[in-house]
């Protein structure tokens, strides 16, 4: 098992949890990354932070911080 | 009788699109009672009784930002007849997580199928019937760019037998913990409404909760059926009824649409997206962008457009006026009156007009074809080190034409703290106004340099940084940094319409200020500086004005420009900033082009802490007025005033003591 934050650009991953209770994991939640879920990351930002992800086909940028909270394989 | 539909969509839906379309030109702008977010209602163009209130676009009716808690309050507030929901077609599941909220506030539901132009184009179908069987409600394919649909869809809105639609059936342990809450509602809970009341108890929706006033009995009881319910799913309330929501929707989408599959095969969209966010070339990119931006409007177009627009008001309209005032034998005096202080004051205003309708045009260009996005997508690592997220990105740069508009462009922001920040910190950012200002004190003190107007910038991005850490650490911005997450919408050629239309609108709100309240301070401040307290025409240095000046001076001695001219255009930079060269033309003498006791009144150094001062006090009126207009409190306005005002003290106080030091 992974975080979201660990996965490199072009690859694909399956959402297993979110964790956290913030109202901010919540919207992401609501934009779509649910247990179950494609994603894919598309990139990173240059100064490497956020990352650009593919769900539900569109394009969502989420930071890493958050990303970490997203365990996926 | 009439009807009141309301229309809801996420952003970028073309939900504005379709209220124009529908509603003609009959709307009626304002604000939701107690928030600064607009309302826009108007009537339907072919049916007068039923009126149709657009909506802030949400993503969904979760307390997550001011939007939207106004369109949840509203859909429940029994007022709606009916919910227009305008879907994107092309992004048809994460759109539907609205709809099924939409549909648990049990007020009937259409859908409007948009954009379904772009959907073929992709290669993807939707069997619009089907989504409408699955989901229990009428769908109308339409497309508001060639509006098609429309028609179809006014005659839909305008048929009164659309029921509430069918519910969405969850999970077993979720609708057995729904029944459960159900059936402790209080009796006064209209029945329509009940099922949406037990969501939001379940996923513990403060507002609704404090709303409903239950005992502690009731309370206890609801909190164990959900505590239940998370322990048998291993989940969080809100986690697991949002995972049933999409659930349902990837179920329903996977039976009625036929997705492009085009594998391996970049978009344009993707080929454009390769290029400007690049590793190594998106930075570069972005300032060349900026750099062309600011050229055009400023430097090539906005130097030409500002000498006609001081030649309309001052050669063409003042002096025509003048003529005129003359031969019907008005006293020179209200000729003044009229021709320096009226025109000349908005005119000074207004001349920045062209300039700043330039600069609204790239900016609304950049953000209608998706660039903007792609910004904030680029600089947030760097504002998030001061707390603020790469949506303020956005007003900063709107910042650097006028406050005005970038202060209104902080709405979209979500969190308030985030928002808040924004608009106290972005007067900081030189704006088009001030250069004046710094142009005549450059030329006359350090023979034009350019690193003196390029340190105003800097000076100004380093008090925004610095501001932001140190808020950040006070109780009312503390807490976890701004968030960010924030749809990236597919490029497209950028429609002229929506363009000029985002334009127009940034820029008639400024036109408006020049001709209410600067008119009238421009007014006000002409008589104050020609009149003494005798209310005999006096000189200038004999002036109320000038009085008041010297009232105040001391309180600039310790930065070094303690003298009752610059304490006199300092305040009536306070109407716009520009006006501060008018009144140091005015009250110090002028001799052609340049001002004659300019040497007297400030030596180098002060004249950089009158810079500085300039740069970070209380903005002009207009943008203290948008400040209001987006705080909604005269506190938080008040707040942000004296908190600018004491940077630009503390800052000119620091550099002219110390400059004073190292000098000698």
């Amino acid at each position: 098992m992974k975080n979201l934050s660990d996965i490199r650009p072009d690859e694909t991953v399956i959402v297993i949890k979110v964790s956290g209770e913030s109202s901010t994991m919540r919207r992401i939640m609501e934009m779509g990354i649910t247990k179950g879920t494609a994603v894919t990351v598309k990139k990173i930002a240059p100064l490497g932070d956020p990352i650009e992800v593919t769900v539900r086909g569109y394009e969502l940028t989420l930071r890493k911080s958050e990303a970490s909270q997203v365990l996926v394989h | 009788m009439k009807r009141t539909i309301a229309l809801v969509g996420n952003p970028n839906s073309g939900k504005t699109s379709i209220f124009n379309e529908l509603t003609g030109s009959t709307q009626y702008v304002g604000n939701w009672p107690g928030v600064t977010i607009e309302k826009k209602e108007g009537t339907l163009r072919k049916n007068k009784h039923i009126k149709l209130v657009d909506l802030p676009g949400v993503y969904s009716l979760s307390p997550y930002s001011p939007e939207e808690i106004v369109t949840r309050d509203y859909l429940v507030s029994k007022e709606v007849d009916l919910i227009v929901n305008i879907v994107d077609g092309t992004n048809l599941e994460r759109n539907l997580y609205l709809t099924s909220q939409l549909m648990e506030t049990g007020t009937p539901v259409i859908i409007a199928l948009n954009m379904i132009d772009a959907v073929k184009r992709s290669g993807a179908s939707i069997d619009s019937d089907k989504l409408s069987l699955l989901l229990g409600m009428p769908v109308i394919e339409t497309s508001a760019v060639k509006g098609t649909g429309l028609e179809n869809l006014v005659n839909t809105i305008a048929d009164e037998h659309v029921t509430a639609s069918k519910q969405f059936e969850y999970s077993p342990e979720v609708e057995s913990a729904l029944s459960g809450i159900t059936a402790l509602l209080p009796d006064a809970i209209a029945q329509h409404a009940r099922r949406w009341h037990a969501i939001k108890l379940f996923e513990r929706d403060q507002n609704v909760l404090i709303r409903m006033q239950l005992s502690d009995e009731v309370k206890n009881k609801i909190e164990h059926i959900i505590a239940t319910t998370e322990a048998s799913l291993d989940d969080t309330s809100e986690g697991i009824i949002t995972n049933d929501r999409y659930f349902a929707i990837s179920n329903i989408v996977s039976q009625c649409s036929i997705q492009a599959k085009i594998q391996g095969k970049l978009t344009s969209s993707d080929k454009i997206d390769k290029v400007v966010t690049n590793r190594w070339i998106a930075i570069p990119i972005f300032f060349v962008v900026m750099w062309g931006i600011y050229y055009i409007a400023i430097q090539g177009i906005g130097e030409l457009t500002i000498g006609w627009m001081e030649w309309l008001f001052a050669d063409f309209i003042g002096a025509n006026i003048r003529l005129l005032l003359e031969s019907a034998g008005t006293s020179a005096w209200l000729t003044n009156l009229v021709v320096e202080g009226l025109i000349g004051g908005v005119g000074s205003v207004l001349s920045f007009v062209p300039q700043m309708m330039i600069l609204f045009f790239f900016l609304s260009l950049m953000e209608d074809s998706g660039y903007m996005a792609r910004v904030a997508f680029i600089m947030d690592r760097v504002f998030r080190k001061f707390g603020l997220s790469g949506k303020s990105f956005i007003p900063m740069l709107i910042g650097t034409g006028c406050s005005v508009p970038a202060i209104m462009a902080s709405r979209t922001i979500e969190n308030l703290r985030d928002r808040r920040m924004t608009v106290m910190l972005v007067p900081f950012i030189p704006c088009g106004a001030k250069l004046p200002v710094f142009a005549l004190l450059t030329a006359s003190f350090f023979s034009g340099s350019a690193w003196v107007a390029s340190s105003m910038y800097l000076i100004g991005i380093i008090m925004v940084i610095i501001s932001g850490i140190v808020l950040k650490r006070t109780k009312a911005f503390a807490g976890e940094s701004a968030p960010f997450v924030m749809e990236l919408p597919s490029y497209h050629m950028p429609r002229i319409k929506q363009v000029a239309i985002h334009m127009w609108e940034r820029s008639k709100m400024f036109i408006k200020k020049a001709g209410t309240i600067i008119a009238l301070a421009s007014v006000l401040i002409w008589i104050a500086q020609s009149i003494d307290w005798t209310f005999a025409s006096a000189d200038p240095s004999q002036s109320i004005l000038a009085s008041v000046g010297k009232i105040l001076a001391p309180l600039f001695v310790p930065l070094g420009f303690g003298t009752w001219q610059a304490t006199v255009a300092i305040i009536t930079g306070l109407m716009a900033k520009e006006t501060v060269v008018s009144t140091l033309q005015i009250v110090l003498g002028t001799n052609g082009a340049d001002i004659i006791g300019l040497h007297d009144v400030f030596s180098p150094l002060s004249a950089y802490a009158f810079m500085i001062f300039i740069l970070l006090a209380a903005p002009c009126i207009a943008a203290i007025g948008a400040t209001y207009n987006e705080m909604k409190s005269k506190r938080w306005t008040f707040a942000a005033v004296l908190f600018q005002t004491s940077v630009a003290y503390i800052m000119a106080l620091f550099v002219f003591q110390f400059g004073s030091l190292l000098i000698r």
